[in-house]
């Protein structure tokens, strides 16, 4: 057992840029969630448009890599739009079913073997990372012994923490102004807002679509990182993981996603690295027949699913949240 | 007349380095780093005719096992580009389905099977592609099993595809009403929105596959049991779980995220005992179609599509005629006014639990005996039953009835109308989001504030 590496292992995915992809994630989830009270189960979708809007002009139309940037950054807002219009009238439980439906069937299409063409199917597409990887200015990774970053995340870390400081510090701002007080008010009592004579629908859409954008740039970043986008990294789970870590920082405050991020990967890493070492080698820590090396790694989402249950039913407000600014009372 | 037969391949491929050949020889599994299915596998044996064995070369290779319903599947070519696309080779496969390809070393590679040079009478399932990434390191023998299903080349007219379809589209939308009547039974009396309702699907399924195959049983025998544990599954989880929740008055949405983490729980949970792998009963597994007339029906498929109807009319007729139905549907209707009459709600929660559970048990247990059994079955199925469900109209039986034929009808239908056969699921979401669209209540739910 080596604790110190586990710490390292830990440490540096929860500064890494894995951290970074569910912070993003989350942060949007907060303005969907945290703000308005819009349970948005389809963050996974908005993310892969993003990444697929990235990729495809790059890869299969040719065309520069900034038009593959605003194609990235467009496209959240055009999913937003059309998931808006049928599905923010809808009470909170078929919204969540509807927004999951369209993850899910963006993934599929993804996926497919028809449209292999444009979208790789499976094997997802590459080779649109390079001026992105160019733009390194590290010469080399970094090695402070309890933190290890490659040269090539230590880039990603940067421009992924600068991305998300300003997607907070935009949150800050925009929701200590008047029209985030409005989202609030629509997430504590839709009736009310609606008989002062705002237009809800009008505010749930502009947060949908911001949550979106940020749920997008969770995808680009994702994309940029890994240099290729395959449709199986956007399935269910990432919506519902930004979740978990949207809870355990703190729904409805600015950095509750970003220390919710951070400490759900530091967890995650943590107890695998833990798990492997207790099951690997000659004399294992945990006896072969009670747990697998294989095994050891499922420990780590069992506990993901139960630290989910139990949060919400012991401490929905997480760390620093607030228990009457969640939104889960009403229906 | 053209037989359909659904069959499956396993493909295995793995690399080897020479000296961790031995290894696998042995039988000896060995972890790596990604969930793979590690299974012993007959190596070529050196005593073979070359072209039943093809040599085994001594630096790294691909080995790719071709199977069909466990039979080799000979004169199949394979080739394996590296990740840049470059060509490596091909190879074809010998009479024990095994193809070799050697590789410079570890990395990723793409196996591609080509479809022409598959046997009369077998292609490729659609769902799955008949390309493969593999990564291969060279740190021991890395063994990946996937299926690849494949079916009769369909050379029958369009009528005959038709009536298969909907033979098809009848059985699996029965197993959809099954789980969408538990979905809308427990949604009925208590409001929750179930995301765990795809595992109480698996854990069917499971149960039938360990008392099966773990204990010996029978598959029928396997199937019941499986659908009490279920239930008494049910029973546990409304004492344990949601009752205690609603005692202390957690809202509708905070449930709907705990049942969240419920699922997430348990899938890992099943994947923890259970494996990655894909397995099969002992039974049943393999049933050609007869014909009968213009109809194409394995005996399995009969029985399913019969255990189907009776049991959803015992339960349709049970709800509309006995005191409990009449319960289940007061509380659904009003809650508070059906306890200030006198009845335990509780006892109708639980009972609404334990039905609900039971029927989701029962087609979980279906889909193992229909298809096979995997940790992720009841998942996969989770957004089709949601889909059905919401078409009917959530809460309503009838309309949880409805919607799953439909959805049974357009997601195998489907592809003979243009729809891609890999994505066929998609079209029952998008019917999903466009009845939310246009009657959020469903065909058949009553008129109330849904928005």
């Amino acid at each position: 057992m080596d604790l110190f590496e586990i710490l390292r292992a830990a440490l540096s995915q929860a500064l890494g840029p894995q951290a970074i992809v569910l912070a993003l994630a989350a942060i949007g989830l907060n303005v969907h969630f945290g703000y308005t009270g819009l349970l948005n189960f389809g963050q996974a979708g908005f993310m892969s448009v993003a990444a697929y809007g990235l990729a495809v002009p790059i890869v299969i139309m040719d065309l520069p890599f900034v038009a593959g940037l605003v194609m990235a950054l467009l496209m959240p807002v055009v999913l937003a739009v059309v998931l808006g219009f049928p599905t923010l009238r809808l009470r909170a439980d078929y919204l969540a079913i509807a927004t999951i439906a369209t993850a899910e069937i963006l993934r599929l299409v993804f996926g497919s073997v028809e449209m292999r063409d444009i979208f790789g199917g499976s094997n997802g597409l590459t080779g649109y990372a390079r001026p992105f990887q160019d733009l390194n200015p590290y010469g080399s990774g970094i090695d402070l012994g309890i933190f290890a970053l490659s040269r090539n995340d230590l880039w990603a870390a940067t421009v992924g923490w600068i991305l998300v400081a300003l997607c907070s510090l935009l949150v800050w701002a925009l929701m200590r102004s008047p029209w985030g007080r409005v989202l609030r008010s629509i997430r504590e009592d839709e009736q009310a807002v609606r008989s002062l004579g705002k237009n809800v629908f009008a505010y749930k859409m502009q947060a949908l679509v911001l949550g979106g954008v940020f749920g997008g740039l969770a995808g680009l970043f994702l994309a940029l990182r890994q240099a290729s986008v395959v449709p199986s990294d956007y399935g269910t789970n990432i919506t519902f993981f930004a979740y978990t870590a949207l809870l355990i920082g703190g729904a409805a405050r600015v950095l509750g996603p970003v220390v919710g991020a951070i400490i759900f990967w530091f967890l995650l890493s943590g107890l695998g690295a833990l798990f492997s070492q207790a099951t690997s080698g000659a004399n294992p820590l945990i006896p072969e027949v009670i747990m697998s090396n294989q095994q050891a790694s499922l420990v780590r989402f069992i506990l993901v699913g139960l630290a989910l249950m139990l949060l919400m039913i012991f401490r929905p407000q997480g760390i620093f949240g607030d228990r009457r600014e969640i939104a889960i009372d009403g229906r | 007349m053209a037989r359909r037969l659904v069959a499956l391949a396993v493909l295995l491929v793995f690399l080897l380095l020479p000296t961790a050949a031995q290894a696998v020889a042995e039988g000896r599994t060995t972890a790596a780093g990604t969930p793979v299915a590690a299974e012993p596998t007959d190596e070529p044996s050196p005593t073979e005719s070359e072209s039943a064995a093809p040599t085994v070369p001594d630096g790294p290779y691909l080995s790719v096992r071709l199977l069909d319903e466990g039979e080799p599947v000979p004169g199949v070519t394979i080739s394996a580009t590296d990740a840049d696309g470059g060509e490596l080779g091909s190879a074809e496969t010998a009479d024990n389905g095994i193809a070799i390809i050697e590789i410079p070393g570890s990395g990723t590679y793409t196996v591609e099977l080509d479809e022409e040079t598959l046997p009369d009478g077998i292609a490729l399932d659609d769902e799955t592609g008949n390309t493969r990434e593999v990564r291969a390191p060279l740190n021991g023998p890395n063994i990946v099993v996937y299926n690849i299903g494949t079916q009769a080349a369909d050379t029958a007219g369009f009528g005959f595809q038709l009536s298969a379809a909907l033979v098809s589209g009848l059985k699996f939308g029965l197993i959809t009403a099954l789980a969408a009547l538990g979905l809308s039974l427990i949604f009925g009396t208590t409001g929750l929105t179930n995301f765990s309702h795809g595992e109480l699907i698996t854990f069917g399924g499971l149960m039938t596959w360990v008392f099966n195959v773990s204990f010996g049983l029978p598959v029928i025998v396997a199937g019941l049991l499986a659908m009490v544990f279920a239930a008494g599954f049910g029973w546990v989880q409304e004492r344990g779980l949601w009752r205690p929740l609603r005692k202390r008055g957690t809202g509708l949405i905070a449930m709907m995220i705990v049942s969240i983490g419920f699922a997430l729980f348990l899938r890992y949970l099943f994947q923890y005992f259970f494996g990655p792998q894909t397995k099969s009963l002992s039974q049943y597994t393999t049933q050609q179609r007869q014909t009968y007339g213009p109809i194409a029906i394995a005996d399995k498929e009969i029985v399913i599509i019969l255990v189907g109807i009776v049991v959803i009319a015992v339960t349709c007729i049970a709800l509309m005629k006995t005191r409990l139905g009449k319960a289940m549907r007061a509380v659904s209707d009003n809650p508070p006014l059906a306890a200030s009459s006198g009845m335990r709600v509780d006892g109708v929660v639980a009972a609404a639990w334990i039905l609900g559970t039971a029927l989701s048990g029962l087609a979980g247990a279906l889909l193992a005996v229909n298809s096979q059994v995997n940790f992720l079955m009841g998942f996969k199925l989770l957004l089709l039953v949601f889909a059905a469900v919401t078409l009917g109209g959530l809460g309503t039986i009838w309309g949880a009835l409805l919607g799953s034929m439909v959805i049974g009808f357009m997601v195998e239908v489907g592809p003979l109308f243009g729809v891609p056969s890999s994505i066929k699921e998609v079209g029952a979401l998008v019917v999903l989001i466009l009845v939310l669209l246009i009657r959020p209540q469903g065909i058949l739910g009553r008129r109330q504030r849904v928005g």
